[in-house]
C-alpha cells in the first residue's frame, strides 16, 4: 500500500516550484510541421519505451516471422512446385520471403488497431487530449511506433530467410527500395488500424475483425502460391490484390523468383507504381478519417 | 466580483442536455484568479459534467463558459498549456515508469516543473522508477496530480485528488495544493470529503440536481443557512435545565445530563454562562462550542431538500 514516508516527506518538504525550462524541451521556433514533429516522436518514444519495458508484446515481430518463415518453407513450400524454370525447394525459400514481406503490409492492420484499442481503453489517449499537443501527433505517434516494430519484423524475416538460403541477388539499392515500398505501403496501412482501433470498443474486437481482413488479403495473393493455379475470379482479385503488388515488387527488386512478371494484369507488370498508389490512398482516405474520429470523442 | 472579464473562470447560464434530461440547469458562477474554489455536490448532481465542460471534454448545451478567456468549447493550444488536469479516472499505461509518465508529459509544455521535484511533490519521491501498473490506487491517483501540475500551469482542475488516499497522504496533498496557492495558481476543487472543502477552498458552490444551492465563503453560506452554533456541557449537580435556560434566555435540551443549546452567536450565551457558573461555584464540565460543520450546511442544502422534492 502507500509508503508511509513519502506523504510526510511532502508536509515538510519546502515547496519549491522554481520553473526550469532548461529541462524542457525548447518550444520549437519551427513551424506547426516541426512542432508536429517533435510532438509524434515522443509519442512515439512512449509507445517504445512501453516495448522496452514489457518486450513479451513484440512476440509478433520476433517470434511469429520465424515460425511463420520455417512453417511455410518447411511445410507447405515441401509440397509446392512453382513450375517452368523456378522448379525446387530452394527456389521456393527464394519466393516465399518477399511474400512474408508483403504479408507484413496487411498485418500491420491488426497490430495497430490493438494497440489503438488498448490506449483507448486504459484512457491514456483520452488524457492525451487534455495536453497542448496536435490532435494527429498522438495518432502519428501510434503509426510511427508500428512502422519500428515493422522494421523489427522485416530484419527478423529477412534474417530468417538468409538462414534457409534465401539471398538478395540484386544491390543494396534495390533491396533498400523494396524495404522502402513494403514499410510505406503498411504505414498506410496503419492508419486504417488506427480508424479500427477506434471504432471498436475492445481489443478483442479490433483484432477478430482485423483478421477476417486479413486473411482473404493476406492468402488470395501470391505471397505464398503463384496465382496463375487458382480459378480465373480468383486470380483477378490476386492479380489485383496490393499485397501481391507489394510482393511482385520485392521479388523483382531482390531478383528473386517472379512468376507474376509474365502476367498482363497492370499491377503484376508495374507492381511498385500501383504499391504506391495504393499507400497514397489509403493514406488519404483513413488519416483525416482517423484524425475525424479521434476530434469527434471530444464532441459528445 | 470582476466584471472585465479578468476571472479565471465565468459560467453563466450553463445548461447541459442529455436526451430530454438536464443534468446541468442554469449554473452560473465566477472564480476569481488564486482562488482555490471548491465544487461540491452529491453523486448525480452534475459536478463530473460541468468540469468537464470547463476543461473542454464535453460540449454544452446552452450558456456562456470562459477559462482563462478562452471558450472551453473552442480550446487553442497556448489554453491547454495553462491549464492542469487531474481527471478523476485516468488509468495511465502500466509499463512506464513514473518517471517516465511524468517527463513524456512534462515534454509538451513550453516551461514544466522539472520532472524529479513534481514526483516529490506528489510524495512519489522514493518510487520514480516503479512501473506505474505496480502502484496502488492512492499512488496511481498521486501520479494523476503530479501529471495536473506538472505543466506549471495557471489553472489546475482536480477531480476528486484524494480519493483512496490514507489520512497522512491525504495531509500531504493538502500541503502541495496549499503550496499551489501561495504561487497563485487558481483551483478548481471537487471532492466528497467536507473537511477537505472547508480546509483548502476559499470559496465554495454547492450542486444539487444540476442547479447551485449555494455559492460562497463557508461562513456566507453558513450565515445564509442561519445555521447556528451549538453549546454543550453536562447539567452542574443541583440546577436544572430551565435554571440554565433562564440564565442564558434561549431554549435548551436536555438528554443524558448533557445540556444543549442552539444559538446563532455563542458570544453573549457563554458571557452569561459562564458568569454565573463562575458566581455560583457551578462546575461546566466537558464546555464546548460547535461551530456548523461544512458537513452540516452541506447535507441541509442537499438531504433535507431532495427529501421535500
Amino acid at each position: 500500500m502507500t509508503s508511509p514516508t513519502a506523504p510526510t516527506a511532502t508536509t515538510t518538504a519546502p515547496v519549491r516550484f522554481a520553473t526550469n525550462p532548461a529541462t524542457g524541451p525548447a518550444p520549437g521556433p519551427g513551424g506547426g510541421l516541426a512542432r508536429l514533429g517533435r510532438e509524434t516522436w515522443i509519442l512515439t518514444r512512449r509507445s517504445l519505451t512501453r516495448i522496452r519495458n514489457e518486450p513479451e508484446t513484440l512476440s509478433d515481430v520476433t517470434i511469429q516471422p520465424v515460425m511463420f518463415t520455417l512453417l511455410f518453407a518447411y511445410v507447405f513450400g515441401s509440397a509446392i512446385n512453382l513450375g517452368g524454370p523456378f522448379g525446387g525447394t530452394a527456389a521456393y525459400h527464394e519466393y516465399l520471403i518477399a511474400g512474408l514481406f508483403g504479408l507484413t503490409v496487411i498485418g500491420t492492420l491488426a497490430g495497430t488497431a490493438v494497440g489503438m484499442t488498448a490506449d483507448m481503453e486504459t484512457g491514456l489517449i483520452d488524457r492525451f487530449r487534455s495536453l497542448p499537443i496536435s490532435r494527429s501527433a498522438v495518432l502519428a505517434g501510434r503509426t510511427v511506433s508500428d512502422l519500428v516494430t515493422n522494421v523489427l519484423g522485416l530484419a527478423v524475416t529477412a534474417a530468417t530467410g538468409l538462414a534457409i538460403g534465401w539471398r538478395i541477388h540484386t544491390g543494396p539499392v534495390d533491396a533498400l527500395a523494396a524495404l522502402g515500398l513494403v514499410l510505406l505501403l503498411s504505414y498506410a496501412v496503419s492508419w486504417a488500424g488506427v480508424c479500427m482501433g477506434m471504432v471498436f470498443r475492445s481489443a478483442e474486437a479490433a483484432q477478430q475483425a482485423a483478421f477476417i481482413i486479413f486473411l482473404p488479403l493476406g492468402f488470395v495473393s501470391n505471397a505464398f502460391v503463384p496465382t496463375s493455379g487458382m480459378p480465373g475470379w480468383l486470380q483477378a482479385f490476386a492479380n489485383w490484390n496490393p499485397v501481391s503488388a507489394a510482393a511482385a515488387s520485392c521479388r523483382n527488386l531482390f531478383g528473386n523468383p517472379n512468376p507474376a512478371s509474365s502476367i498482363d494484369a497492370w499491377p503484376m507488370q508495374h507492381p511498385e507504381a500501383y504499391t504506391v498508389l495504393w499507400a497514397i490512398g489509403v493514406v488519404a482516405v483513413f488519416a483525416p478519417v482517423a484524425v475525424y474520429l479521434y476530434r469527434r470523442r471530444a464532441r459528445s | 466580483m470582476d466584471l472585465n472579464g479578468n476571472a479565471a473562470i465565468r459560467v453563466r447560464n450553463l445548461h447541459k442536455a442529455y436526451g430530454g434530461h438536464d443534468a446541468v440547469h442554469g449554473v452560473s458562477f465566477d472564480v476569481a484568479p488564486g482562488e482555490v474554489f471548491g465544487f461540491l455536490g452529491p453523486n448525480g448532481a452534475g459536478k463530473t459534467t460541468t468540469i468537464e465542460i470547463l476543461e473542454g471534454y464535453r460540449a454544452r448545451t446552452a450558456g456562456d463558459v470562459r477559462v482563462l478567456g478562452v471558450d472551453p468549447g473552442k480550446p487553442t493550444r497556448r489554453w491547454r498549456e495553462r491549464i492542469g488536469l487531474v481527471l478523476q479516472e485516468c488509468e495511465l499505461d502500466p509499463n512506464l515508469t513514473i518517471r517516465e509518465t511524468v517527463g513524456l508529459f512534462a515534454s509538451f509544455y513550453p516551461s514544466p516543473l522539472r520532472v524529479d521535484e513534481t514526483i516529490e511533490l506528489s510524495g512519489l519521491g522514493d518510487q520514480a522508477d516503479t512501473r506505474v501498473g505496480a502502484l496502488s490506487g492512492g499512488q496511481k491517483r498521486r501520479v494523476d496530480v503530479a501529471l495536473g501540475i506538472v505543466g506549471d500551469p495557471d489553472l489546475i482542475f482536480l477531480d476528486e485528488p484524494t480519493t483512496g488516499f490514507d489520512p497522512s497522504a491525504r495531509r500531504g496533498a493538502w500541503a502541495m495544493i496549499d503550496g499551489l496557492r501561495r504561487l497563485g495558481k487558481t483551483i478548481f476543487l471537487t471532492t466528497h470529503y467536507m473537511d477537505e472543502a472547508q480546509h483548502l477552498a476559499d470559496r465554495i458552490a454547492i450542486l444539487r440536481a444540476g442547479e447551485l444551492v449555494a455559492v460562497g465563503s463557508v461562513d456566507e453560506i453558513g450565515a445564509g443557512l442561519q445555521a447556528d452554533a451549538v453549546v454543550r456541557f453536562r447539567l452542574p449537580g443541583g440546577v436544572t435545565a430551565d435554571d440554565v435556560g433562564a440564565v442564558v434566555a434561549r431554549p435548551v435540551d436536555l438528554a443524558d445530563d448533557i445540556v444543549t443549546i442552539r444559538c446563532p452567536d455563542p458570544q453573549p450565551v457563554l458571557y452569561r454562562l459562564t458568569t454565573w457558573a463562575e458566581q455560583g461555584a457551578h462546575r461546566l464540565d466537558g464546555l464546548e462550542v460547535l461551530r456548523p460543520t461544512l458537513e452540516d450546511m452541506f447535507l441541509a442544502l442537499t438531504t433535507a431538500r431532495a427529501e421535500h422534492g
